[in-house]
């Protein structure tokens, strides 16, 4: 049965990055179908018609979308193996909570700094280092936000290392020097094989984002 | 049993609403706390410091915070009524559906009734669009959570509920009864249901409120 998991992705997006290492945390073989964004496939429009975005999931030929439905899904279908959350339903709503919280306050102010100029690119680079020092706080001394083992929440944020280097280039600024924790915890999730394995060169996503901005005008 | 459950929220607020509905089902016992948006108390910013908002549930002294956290929360620790369903691909659409609700369909309802005048148009084409998405995924269906009110059916109270108290107190028309047919039986079967008609605060009471709030951004209708 060897495509009963197809996902349909696209290499540079960070939602598409925490499917990847969600399936490569429970071992799961898939196929790997990557999608050009400005000529979408069929498969993709009749799998996800509402959004037409990626990441799909497609399991025994059933649309699974929106990345941390499809986190959850691959957690739930899956549960033998590296659990993603933890079974008490108190810490189980912790770690949702923070999954949402990333979702809220990370993509549109992180989005910026490379799209934008000035003042607006300004705005968003303090929001940026706001959001990440909150999230440093929550980590506090664990080794990860799921505490002693990777988690859901982990997984929600750690795509977004793949594209620190373009933020700090274009935001012209170290997100080491203003959250040290939260490096040496992307640090320690990249030693993961399934993080790893997972996750872009962060050059090769700073070489896309300059192709993308030139090609869509945005210089 | 010495448990406490205790829900902050405010009257009106679709947010809290689906937890008082959701909290019904299970037969859960709570205290409820209105809160002041405009002056907010002390347990309110020590219980969610973060985003300071409502709805905050907390279950023996311990927050749990965002709604659809919450929903998933307390269909966890109680038992008995059934909120997601068990198998996981079902579960997965419910989650879906939910977030395209939350996402999709209430801010546009809300910018169509009272955003800034030249967003209006746009949001009711939005609010237009978004519907009959929910007509469709309908299908034959009593309620979206099948023959029972699940998670979807809790969170679109802000179609079953608000939609109707929105248009009403702006005087927009935003449900076509003709081609929205399945979507207003749902409506019905939705505000007939006792453990949800419980919850709603009361209607003329919100138009008012609402009128009252955002009259200013309506005063040549």
């Amino acid at each position: 049965m060897a495509h009963e998991v197809v996902l349909l992705d696209f290499w540079p997006s960070m939602f598409g990055m925490r499917v990847r290492v969600a399936l490569a945390e429970k071992g799961i073989k898939y196929e790997y179908k990557e999608e050009d964004l400005r000529n979408k496939s069929p498969l993709l429009l009749k799998m996800n018609p509402i959004h037409k975005k990626i990441p799909v999931l497609i399991h025994n030929g059933k649309p699974v979308c929106e990345s941390l439905v499809i986190v959850q899904y691959i957690d739930e279908v899956w549960k033998d193996k590296n659990p993603f959350l933890p079974s008490d339903p108190y810490h189980k709503a912790h770690s949702r909570f923070w999954a949402d919280f990333i979702e809220q306050k990370v993509y549109d102010t992180a989005r910026k700094i490379w799209a934008t100029k000035g003042e607006e690119q300004e705005v968003a680079k303090k929001e940026f280092i706001e959001t990440f020092k909150i999230l440093e706080g929550e980590l506090g001394e664990k080794p990860f936000f799921g505490g002693e083992t990777f988690g859901f929440v982990d997984i929600a944020l750690i795509t977004f290392y793949s594209w620190f280097y373009t933020y700090e280039t274009f935001g012209n600024f170290s997100i080491e020097a203003e959250c040290p924790k939260i490096i040496a915890w992307a640090k320690r999730c990249m030693q993961k094989e399934s993080v790893a394995n997972s996750l872009p060169d962060q050059k090769k996503i700073y070489e896309f984002t300059v192709w993308m901005k030139k090609y869509f005008g945005m210089d | 049993m010495g448990e406490e459950v205790v829900l902050f929220g405010t009257r009106g607020s679709p947010y809290t609403c689906r937890i008082e509905i959701a909290l019904k089902l299970k037969g859960v016992q709570y205290k409820y706390i209105d809160e002041d948006l405009a002056n907010k108390s002390p347990s309110l910013l020590k219980y969610n410091p973060v985003h300071k908002k409502v709805p905050v549930l907390v279950h023996n002294g311990k927050p749990v915070l965002e709604s659809l956290v919450i929903l998933e929360y307390i269909d966890e620790t109680w038992q008995g009524y059934p909120i997601l369903p068990e198998d996981p691909y079902e579960r997965a659409t419910a989650r879906f559906w939910a977030k395209f609700i939350d996402e999709k369909c209430f801010p546009a309802i809300f910018k169509s009734c009272w955003g800034e005048e030249k967003e209006r148009e746009k949001a009711v084409e939005e609010v237009s669009v978004v519907l009959k998405i929910l007509e469709d995924e309908l299908k034959e269906k009593k309620f979206f959570g099948g023959e029972n009110v699940g998670l979807v059916d809790i969170v679109a109270v802000v179609i079953g509920f608000s939609l109707g108290v929105y248009e009403e107190a702006a005087r927009v028309e935003l449900l076509n009864k003709e081609k929205l047919p399945r979507l207003c039986n749902w409506i019905d079967d939705f505000l007939s249901n006792s453990f949800i008609k419980e919850s709603l605060p009361p209607r003329d009471k919100l138009i008012a409120y609402l009128r009252n709030r955002f009259r200013s951004g309506n005063a040549s209708k």
